[in-house]
């Protein structure tokens, strides 16, 4: 059973309104450490995306994920914008015209997103973002693709992941993004943009099931 | 002509620095694109991709940024761009001033950048307005050399001349312009020394900073294998009026 294009859309959906639940805490993660934007832009973001699947749905999943990109990109604002709109669209890119995702197309679409987001912002991990969430749930994604494992069993293994990853950016010196320029300073905080990807992966597997 | 685009997070500091640059470079087209979009701070990418297709003039664009994710939105919107942009990476008020003089002059996009990104000085930014002394003193000691213009005096640690700055204006905006970019290609350091104040003569605002009237005499020194010809470059446009 592979994902179609309105089960991307739907997982999109999910996204939208989790991120609402967690418009706060994502906020408040962001005063901590940044500059205190990033759970209203997401909110702003994936309600825009929202909104215009339900004006059109495209044909395939690639191009619902391409529709997300340019609405992230246009609406998000800050560095999330770039980041998570360069993800999505690296992700819809990878899986091409594809009907519908099979798991190696969901851990390629996972592993071109992380691409995307190193390219963009030129983190590594231990740099505190959201690349520390993203880089293990790849390999994650990859091991459960590669031993059979279903569209669904490939995102929940990502989303542990990156619940473990982004953890471990608490005790972490920020080397990258706004928090950097707090020094020692930001050690001891969950970064958010680490936070928001395990929430966005967790919540796609949930919508997988 | 190449057009530039300051992106900032905040509108006004954008539209400032747009404003401060615009000065030294009247007929350059300069775009800001500052703030959320909604009266906020923050970066927003529409505003910065219809920034850099109306700085567009046919030759190129190059943008200035000033924190981290202004930069990714200026990446993201150069490569939507039809033409050719350039995001460099500089100090914002330096480097959109550099920039907007090198276009102003007729360079190509590749020099509008190159001016941007050595807009914080040689090697040494604590030259460019010293007013300790302790750096880019020559000796006085030496005689005059063979290698030394006529005119100018030249030491062990390089070569240096008293101009007499006897256009109206002196060393403002458009003069302090021409200096640096006939210095640009040399490989000298030179250094303009008004009263107590020093400037690097590699920047536009430190030359400014010197407020240098007409009428004024201010000593031009200068190190390096070019340091001669430097002086003597200096000496020549000043001899002229700065061409005014």
């Amino acid at each position: 059973m592979g994902c179609t294009a309105a089960d991307v859309a739907d997982a999109l959906r999910a996204v939208a309104r989790v991120v609402a639940e967690h418009r706060a805490e994502l906020v408040r993660l962001d005063r901590e450490i940044g500059d205190g934007d990033h759970g209203e832009n997401l909110h702003r973001g994936f309600a825009a995306v929202v909104s215009t699947l339900d004006g059109e749905l495209p044909a395939t999943p690639g191009a619902v994920l391409k529709l997300a990109a340019t609405k992230l990109i246009s609406t998000v604002g800050g560095a999330a914008g770039p980041l998570y709109g360069t993800a999505f669209l690296r992700a819809a890119t990878s899986v091409g015209d594809a009907a519908e995702l099979d798991a190696a197309l969901v851990a390629g679409a996972l592993q071109a997103a992380l691409e995307g987001v190193v390219a963009r912002g030129k983190a590594v991990v231990g740099d505190k973002t959201m690349v520390d969430a993203l880089t293990p749930a790849v390999a994650a994604a990859e091991s459960a693709a590669s031993s059979g494992g279903d569209v669904a069993g490939v995102l929940a293994a990502a989303a542990g992941a990156a619940e473990e990853g982004a953890e471990s950016t608490v005790p972490l010196v920020a080397r990258k993004g706004r928090a950097s320029y707090l020094g020692e300073r930001s050690a001891g905080h969950l970064d958010p943009g680490a936070r928001s990807t395990a929430l966005l992966l967790r919540t796609f597997a949930g919508s997988a099931r | 002509m190449i057009g530039l685009v300051v992106v900032s997070h905040s509108r006004a500091l954008a539209d400032g620095v747009v404003e401060l640059a615009g000065q030294m470079a009247p007929d350059v087209r300069i775009v800001a694109a500052g703030g959320d979009g909604s009266g906020g701070l923050g970066t927003d990418f529409a505003a910065v991709a219809e920034a850099i297709s109306g700085a567009d003039s046919g030759g190129g664009v190059v943008v200035l940024f000033d924190l981290g994710s202004a930069k990714m939105v200026a990446d993201m919107a150069a490569e939507e761009s039809a033409g050719e942009v350039v995001v460099v990476d500089a100090p914002l008020v330096e480097g959109a001033v550099a920039a907007a003089v090198a276009a102003q002059g007729g360079a190509d996009l590749r020099r509008v950048a190159d001016a941007a990104r050595s807009a914080s000085g040689r090697t040494d930014r604590s030259a460019r307005t010293d007013r300790s002394g302790e750096t880019g003193q020559p000796g006085r000691s030496g005689a005059g050399s063979a290698s030394a213009p006529a005119g100018a005096e030249s030491s062990v640690d390089g070569v240096r001349a008293e101009v007499v700055l006897t256009n109206g204006m002196g060393l403002h905006a458009r003069p302090a312009a021409l200096v640096v970019r006939s210095l640009a290609e040399l490989d000298a350091r030179v250094v303009v020394r008004f009263g107590d104040e020093r400037a690097d003569a590699a920047s536009v605002l430190a030359l400014m900073g010197l407020g240098a009237p007409g009428g004024a005499t201010v000593e031009v020194s200068a190190t390096g294998p070019d340091a001669a010809e430097a002086v003597r470059r200096v000496r020549e446009l000043a001899g002229r009026d700065f061409d005014e």
